[in-house]
């Protein structure tokens, strides 16, 4: 039998025919098809039941009601819980965002020990008892040696529970330094004691004002509860309300705003003067509600006097005088202050002199006025009886030098901890813990923060994230993160009410991390005596039910606890701390012709937790692009500097220097360069490390002389071709 | 005779022309032979060996005995696959709902210590392979089916309410997707309704239905968006 071609063909065509028969080609025709439509690889949400959890988002100081979507267990999407009294349904991008910080990347997934060089993120993972263990071994060591004083805590907040079991844990083991993130808050503590002689802080009824005028407060770039403020600026629409957005910056809000008065950077302060002398001059106020105002009169219209002011700001004389006959013809004006979203803590004069025209329209602790609310003071628990370690500790300075000598009004300073650290205190500092806080990436003067860290022996992190200050740490003893634990959010920002609201965890802890009251609370327990003695409490939750006592039971239900009716600080306004120095810009004119100010972004700059990839995708690419930052320059300043859109230039300050992008805009003044704040970091991952420039790296603190607070609204700069 | 036939005539007397006599008839003999080996070749491959390969087995993670839980709830299928509130269809039970009654072992099976130790103990879900999942692309409500169309269970999923051990899932190692969907007939025959659920099976019932129902063009029953979202 001879295999000839012909034999082959045949067989070639008997299988062809044979297989065309089979159920093979038609088969494979159908699941190749199935195959394509749905890759094996594409990732598919499993199904499952569907139910809403009740929370409270405290990624900013906001404390909107999220309500939050999960199938089975896991949670799938974030909205705003309708009927809250903060943010009825609605939700910013941040918010919208969390769902990337619970299940993303960077999390820190179990308490860990630095095994390599500080910075090289070498780490060992440890277990929890292993963890505490050597926090309570470091810090007795410390306090055995009576230098229980040179251990500092910097935390996001100092109020809810969980920042005052952090400052109970400071004063039973014997150290004055519990710090708090530098913001908006700190000088408005301070101006509401100078101004109404009372601990608290202001809230604005911007719902029921008639008339806006903000000093730079971006009412739609994150200023305040955002989201409330983002319902509040639809509101003034469609009540038709005259806002004024005074800043030298076209930002969302100046363009959102019926009027932009555009002003020289950092002179809100003699603008709010100048249009209360024309207030005063005209007889055009409410004298009630202010004390101590006939002796100032004279002194106040000589310093400001329309046509002086006009030319410290820039402002043309007939606008100022427009802008007080605006605010005076109003029934409910209201002054807003706070430049951007409040990061900075700026300075008590500015921020004197806004609230002095709220005080002027007589719109003091009344319907769409300012109030000054008293301080929430739901937690009252026993004070610790401390032992002779650490009571001596405790009459020690502190490392910031708050609260004492001509820094006698502000609580907190830590602006000043790296000078301080750096040699500049009255003693070193031996070990710092850091909760809700990056001070590596937010404080200014990074560089010079991050050489203070440097010399601190031993930091320990509770950041559930890897961060630039979890990146100098010797210990990470991971949080839960907000949607997996319990904490009571008591919401200022701004709000007219007191507000307390609840987070519940969501889901179960996704990683080894544990809530940081349960970990203070283990490791007092492990240090023993009046430390121990000072935290009766089995566990966090038992703590916060204690804490609440009334309260839990409608916060388990409803998730928001407002008190009825707040009985403010006072209702008289003392005229008190107009008549410091401006705060100027750091550097000299000469060798810096250019100011550089940061600018706030509702993508960007959202506090400790850095932005999550879905607000990266939301900033314009004349922010950032690819991983360039940019700048905005005037097109008559990068004319004169040779510049053309997007090209690269090299920006320098006293502090630093950085290549930066020029981006041209008609919305900012000549000689006046701005940066968004919130980029540049190191840490995390890919979709945010390397991009833009940290403009603290450009920036230091400016000290105001009255409070020691950070007022740096800007720093001289100048600009090169690269 | 047609063109081509001429032709091949042709062709064929002119090689009996070249090849002699005696090995022409032979030589056709084996083409048909050679036909035939490659016709019957392919014909096992496609309908025997094929399927074979196309398809892979997994077991369940432990026998489930429908009969014996159906005896024992007493509501029948809804018992266990019940609508939620919302309507939605809970499917195959969590380890929640199973251990309502076997917090403890219930009898003293190898199946029911499998599942107590394994699963009940360490609170993990048990991994059920699903028989009758539809593709990703497939939209499907039970509710419209077994509450909106009163259909009975048995239309779709036969008796495995009857039956008292768990068959192995068979998968399709191209698309991942149960054998089931396609049917154990390879041929895509089938006998009952429960035998085969393509998108032929669907639209057969829908088109039917298609008469009681008044709806729109574009979701018509029938019509694509019905199921394809």
């Amino acid at each position: 039998m001879k295999v000839d071609r012909r034999s082959f063909l045949s067989f070639v065509i008997g299988g062809a025919a044979g297989t065309a028969l089979s159920p093979l080609p038609w088969k494979l025709m159908d699941d190749s098809s199935i195959w394509s439509q749905m890759w094996p690889w594409t990732p598919v949400p499993p199904d499952g039941e569907v139910v809403y959890e009740n929370s409270t988002c405290s990624l900013c100081p906001g404390g909107c009601g999220i309500s939050v979507r999960k199938v089975d267990n896991r949670a799938v999407k974030i909205e705003g819980r309708p009927g809250h009294p903060v943010n009825d349904g609605s939700i910013c991008i941040l918010g919208l965002s969390g769902l990337q910080m619970l299940y993303g990347p960077t999390r820190i997934k179990s308490p860990m020990k630095r095994i390599g060089e500080r910075g090289e993120g070498k780490w060992q993972k440890i277990s929890w008892d292993e963890a505490i263990a050597i926090l309570t071994e470091k810090l007795t060591d410390i306090r055995d040696k009576g230098e229980a004083h040179t251990v500092a805590a910097i935390a996001g907040s100092d109020s809810g529970t969980v920042p005052a079991l952090i400052r109970r844990f400071m004063t039973a083991y014997g150290s004055p330094n519990f710090m708090r993130s530098p913001s908006q808050r700190d000088v408005d503590e301070l101006a509401v004691k100078a101004l109404f002689g009372g601990d608290g802080r202001t809230g604005f009824d911007v719902e029921n004002a008639d008339y806006i005028l903000s000093f730079g407060s971006g009412f739609v770039d994150g200023w305040g509860s955002p989201v409330r403020m983002f319902k509040a600026a639809s509101l003034w629409k469609e009540k038709n309300i005259t806002v004024v957005q005074v800043e030298p910056r076209l930002s969302n809000s100046a363009a959102k705003a019926t009027r932009w008065v555009p002003l020289n950077p950092g002179t809100e302060a003699d603008l709010a003067l100048g249009i209360a002398a024309v207030l005063v001059d005209e007889n055009m106020l409410d004298t009630r509600a202010v004390s101590g105002l006939g002796s100032w009169k004279n002194d106040l219209l000589a310093a400001y006097a329309t046509e002086k002011v006009s030319q410290t700001t820039g402002v043309a004389a007939g606008v100022i005088v427009d802008l007080a006959k605006g605010f005076a013809g109003a029934n409910r004006p209201l002054a807003l202050c706070g430049r951007g979203k409040g990061l900075v803590s700026g300075s008590l004069r500015e921020t004197a002199a806004v609230y002095l025209l709220n005080a002027l329209s007589g719109n003091i602790n009344r319907e769409g006025g300012m109030w000054a609310m008293p301080e929430a003071d739901y937690i009252q628990w026993p004070d610790v009886a401390t032992d002779n370690l650490a009571s001596a500790g405790l009459v020690q300075p502190r490392l910031d030098g708050a609260g004492t000598g001509k820094y006698a009004d502000a609580r907190y300073l830590t602006n000043r901890l790296a000078d301080s650290v750096n040699g500049g205190g009255p003693y070193p500092m031996q070990a710092l813990l850091v909760a809700g806080a990056n001070p590596c990436h937010d404080l200014p003067d990074t560089q010079r923060v991050r050489a203070a860290f440097a010399r601190i022996p031993f930091i320990v992190s509770f950041s559930s994230f890897q961060d630039e200050t979890a990146a100098m740490a010797d210990l990470l003893m991971p949080d839960h993160v907000y949607l997996e634990r319990y904490e009571d959010v008591p919401i200022g920002a701004g709000l007219a009410q007191q507000m307390i609201g609840l987070s519940k965890p969501v889901v179960s802890p996704q990683f080894n991390t544990r809530h940081l009251g349960e970990v203070l609370i283990a490791t007092a327990m492990a240090m023993g005596g009046s430390i121990a003695n000072a935290f009766p409490w089995d566990d966090y939750e038992t703590c916060l039910e204690e804490t609440l006592a009334e309260k839990w039971d409608s916060l388990m239900e409803t998730g928001v606890w407002v008190q009825a009716d707040t009985e403010p600080v006072a209702d008289t306004f003392q005229l008190a701390g107009m008549d410091a120095p401006a705060v100027q810009a750091e550097g000299d004119v000469n060798s810096f012709p250019l100011l550089l100010v940061p600018y706030d972004a509702i993508q960007l700059t959202s506090g400790y937790v850095g932005e999550a990839p879905f607000m990266i995708k939301a900033v314009a690419d004349t922010v950032i692009k690819g991983t360039d930052g940019f700048i905005e320059v005037n097109p008559q300043t990068a004319r004169a500097a040779g510049l053309a859109e997007g090209e690269r230039a090299r920006l320098t300050t006293p502090r630093g220097e950085a290549q930066v992008c020029v981006h041209l805009f008609e919305g900012i003044q000549p000689g006046v360069l701005a940066m968004v704040r919130g980029l540049g970091h190191t840490a995390y991952d890919g979709h945010l490390a390397g991009k833009g420039v940290n403009i603290n790296e450009l920036i230091g603190p400016v000290e105001d002389p009255s409070t020691g607070f950070d007022a740096a609204w800007g720093i001289r700069a100048k600009l090169a071709k690269a | 005779m047609s063109t081509l036939d001429e032709k091949a005539q042709a062709g064929m007397d002119d090689h009996a022309a070249h090849g002699g006599d005696g090995k022409a008839s032979g030589a056709g003999g084996f083409i048909i032979l050679f036909f035939i080996i490659g016709f019957a070749a392919s014909m096992v491959l496609g309908w025997v060996i094929f399927p074979k390969l196309l398809y892979s087995q997994k077991q369940q993670p432990l026998n489930f005995n429908h009969a014996l839980h159906v005896e024992e709830v007493g509501e029948g299928c809804q018992a266990c696959h019940y609508f939620r509130e919302d309507g939605s269809f809970s499917g195959i039970p969590k380890l929640a709902q199973c251990t309502e009654c076997h917090e403890e072992p219930m009898g003293d099976t190898e199946d029911e210590a499998i599942f107590v130790e394994q699963y009940v103990t360490k609170d993990r879900e048990v991994p059920w392979l699903s028989y009758s999942r539809q593709p990703d692309c497939v939209f499907f409500s039970h509710a419209a089916h077994v509450i909106g169309a009163k259909m009975d269970c048995v239309v779709c999923h036969g008796h495995i309410g009857e039956s008292e051990v768990s068959r192995p899932y068979e998968y399709n190692r191209l698309t991942g997707y149960s054998r089931d969907i396609w049917g154990k007939n390879i041929a895509g025959f089938k006998r009952n309704s429960w035998d085969r659920m393509k998108m032929d099976d669907c639209a057969a019932c829908h088109k039917e239905a298609d008469a009681i129902h008044d709806v729109s063009v574009q979701t018509q029953r029938g019509h694509c968006y019905v199921c394809h979202k």
